[in-house]
């Protein structure tokens, strides 16, 4: 056999053994991280008795698909579930009017005192907001909107530091002379903003709705502190409750939380590429 | 302020009618955002800063009471101090680990292996449970009897601990619960790879260097500047943990308040006992603490973060 054959069925024979120990490592890892969710799938599909069991089953036989059927009969998780879809429909509003027209000021249009005032914003998120946690309920309470949405929706038409950044960064690398040409069009600067800029935006703004969504989703200490009727709970307030009433019951209690990543999950699928790329992109302009 | 108010008029009045035009729509599309940041941001910052000298349970006035707030909470609080040394064993233990396993799996998923994106995804998924679920299962994955860690450390002849019934366990199980989503930073850590050059290590096999080496030289100094960014954001993110420890270890702490995490404390301190000044005083020390450390990162940050665009205006 000639040496420069030989020589490539040894490189052959190193790809492979590099493939195989590449995919062990990825299945071991992938193990490591999917067996806690087939945990609580399995355990959601139990009975109480099936749940307590020493060894435990680890394919619940009958599956009992109706304990999802009964988080909705013994809490009112239907309920929780359209709370907490209005609550992320009405900050994905505030956000896409807030933070589309903050960034396109800061993006497309000159003003004294910008670079300042992005300097300002930009250093609030160095700030944690915990710190205006007491005075904003304190605020909300002398109102009367405790136990309102108003004060889990208001913020948001006020836009978020972070998202405002990420959009007026998008803004930034769409070239000026668009804004020009249409200005000698006789455009106004809301024409350029609606018609031109947003439609341009649109991937940036995808990414707004996915984190909006995630966040309100999943936020859980500011449904804690504003709501206290059960009949306002968010899906994650309403799951805590149900901890700690009926601590015992943990398939039900699995199934709620099965319940409850739902809607993340399915976004996370439509949105895969955009909420990866979009996340390292923005991790390592930051 | 008063030099900035100069500057700005001074400016203003050298533009032109059409400039003027464009500043003043300027700031009515950010108005948005300065109405916000008033409302929602400075004033609660300097409100929160007045009531941190008072004691207020929200009905009735606001009595002042000086510094008695912060004395009170450095000399005669067990439960501050032992908020902050659970916190701070926290971030030490934990985001080092978040770092070393947030690289590995970065590096893991870096192979050009057919089917990785199914990996990434997998790896990805916990991170986007939301907590209160998350920390639901993980609570019954560490269930000392039935709980599925217990279980198969019994297959090994372990007899598993009681984590979170055990105040020497409360924070490894927490930590455990963090490691699970640690998929969002391995994300993260593998644009940092994919923007790595591949000339670098090509250079590098020229010249003789192993697996090892290449990643001692090459791969982390690349990767510093994406380390430094997450570990600023994960310092901030400990001092701000709150569901996992409010879930898993209980709205007190759970034993021994061994997981009284530094929010949780906040929390119980403002709106369970509803001492509106005391818990403001709390946050006024939690952000002093945040933006100090934030500081002292960033100035060393000269000493060991690397970056390229740097290099290029030495030159």
């Amino acid at each position: 056999m000639q040496l420069s054959n030989r020589l490539h069925m040894g490189l052959r024979g190193q790809q492979r053994f590099n493939n195989i120990s590449g995919y062990t490592v990825l299945m071991v890892l992938a193990a490591v991280f999917m067996v806690p969710l087939y945990w609580m799938f399995s355990t959601a599909l139990k009975t109480q008795n099936q749940t307590f069991a020493i060894p435990p089953e680890w394919i619940p036989n009958p599956a009992k698909w109706d304990n999802f059927s009964a988080v909705f009969d013994e809490v009112p998780f239907a309920r929780f579930y359209a709370n907490t879809l209005f609550l992320v429909a009405a900050n994905i509003v505030g956000h896409l009017v807030s933070v589309t027209a903050v960034a396109y000021g800061f993006a497309r249009l000159r003003f004294p005192g910008r670079n300042i005032l992005f300097l300002v914003m930009l250093s609030t998120l160095m700030i944690p907001y915990q710190v205006t946690l007491v005075p904003r309920f304190i605020m909300f309470s002398k109102l009367g909107l405790i136990n309102t949405y108003w004060p889990l929706i208001l913020p948001a038409f006020t836009g978020s530091p972070f998202l405002i950044f990420l959009v007026r960064q998008y803004m930034m690398s769409i070239p000026f002379d668009l804004d020009e040409a249409a200005y000698i069009d006789g455009a106004s600067r809301f024409d350029v903003f609606w018609r031109i800029i947003l439609p341009l935006t649109r991937p940036a703004l995808m990414l707004v709705i996915v984190f909006t969504f995630i966040d309100v989703w999943n936020d859980f200490l500011q449904p804690l502190i504003y709501l206290n009727d059960p009949n306002m709970f968010t899906v994650s307030l309403g799951l805590s409750f149900f901890q700690g009433a009926r601590e015992t019951n943990w398939n039900l209690l699995m199934a709620g939380s099965v319940l409850a990543m739902i809607p993340p999950l399915i976004l996370f699928f439509f949105a895969q590429k955009q909420l990866i790329g979009g996340i390292s992109v923005d991790g390592l302009k930051g | 302020m008063s030099v900035l108010t100069k500057r700005l008029t001074r400016s203003w009045t050298q533009l032109s009618d059409s400039e003027r035009r464009e500043a003043l729509a300027g700031y009515m599309f950010i108005s948005p955002w300065i109405i916000g940041f008033i409302v929602f941001f400075a004033g609660p910052i300097i409100a929160s800063f007045i009531l941190s000298f008072t004691r207020w349970n929200i009905v009735g006035t606001p009595k002042w009471v000086g510094l008695d707030n912060y004395q009170r909470i450095f000399t005669a609080d067990p439960y501050f101090r032992k908020a902050v040394m659970v916190t701070l064993k926290y971030a030490v233990i934990y985001l080092p680990l978040e770092v070393i396993c947030g690289i590995l799996i970065a590096v893991v998923l870096n192979q050009k292996l057919r089917g990785i994106g199914l990996f990434r995804t997998m790896y990805y998924m916990p991170y986007i449970v939301p907590k209160v679920a998350s920390s639901l299962v993980w609570v019954w994955v560490l269930n000392p009897r039935y709980g599925l860690v217990n279980t198969m450390l019994s297959w090994l002849g372990i007899e598993g601990p009681r984590w979170l019934s055990d105040p020497n366990w409360v924070l490894p199980s927490i930590i455990l619960m963090s490691l699970w989503g640690v998929g969002g930073s391995a994300v993260i850590y593998l644009a940092g790879l994919q923007n790595v050059p591949d000339q670098l290590y090509e250079a590098a096999s020229v010249d003789g260097a192993n697996r090892v080496q290449k990643f001692i030289k090459i791969t982390l100094p690349m990767l510093s500047p994406t380390i430094f960014f997450q570990l600023v954001l994960g310092l901030i993110g400990t001092f701000q943990t709150f569901t996992p420890a409010f879930i898993a270890a209980g709205r007190s702490g759970g034993p021994l308040q061994s997981g009284l995490f530094y929010m949780l404390y906040i929390y119980n301190r403002s709106f369970e006992s509803m001492r509106m000044g005391y818990g403001s005083a709390l946050a006024w020390i939690m952000t002093a603490f945040i933006m100090v450390v934030t500081l002292l990162v960033f100035r060393s940050s000269n000493y060991w973060v690397y970056y390229e665009a740097e290099r290029k205006r030495t030159k």
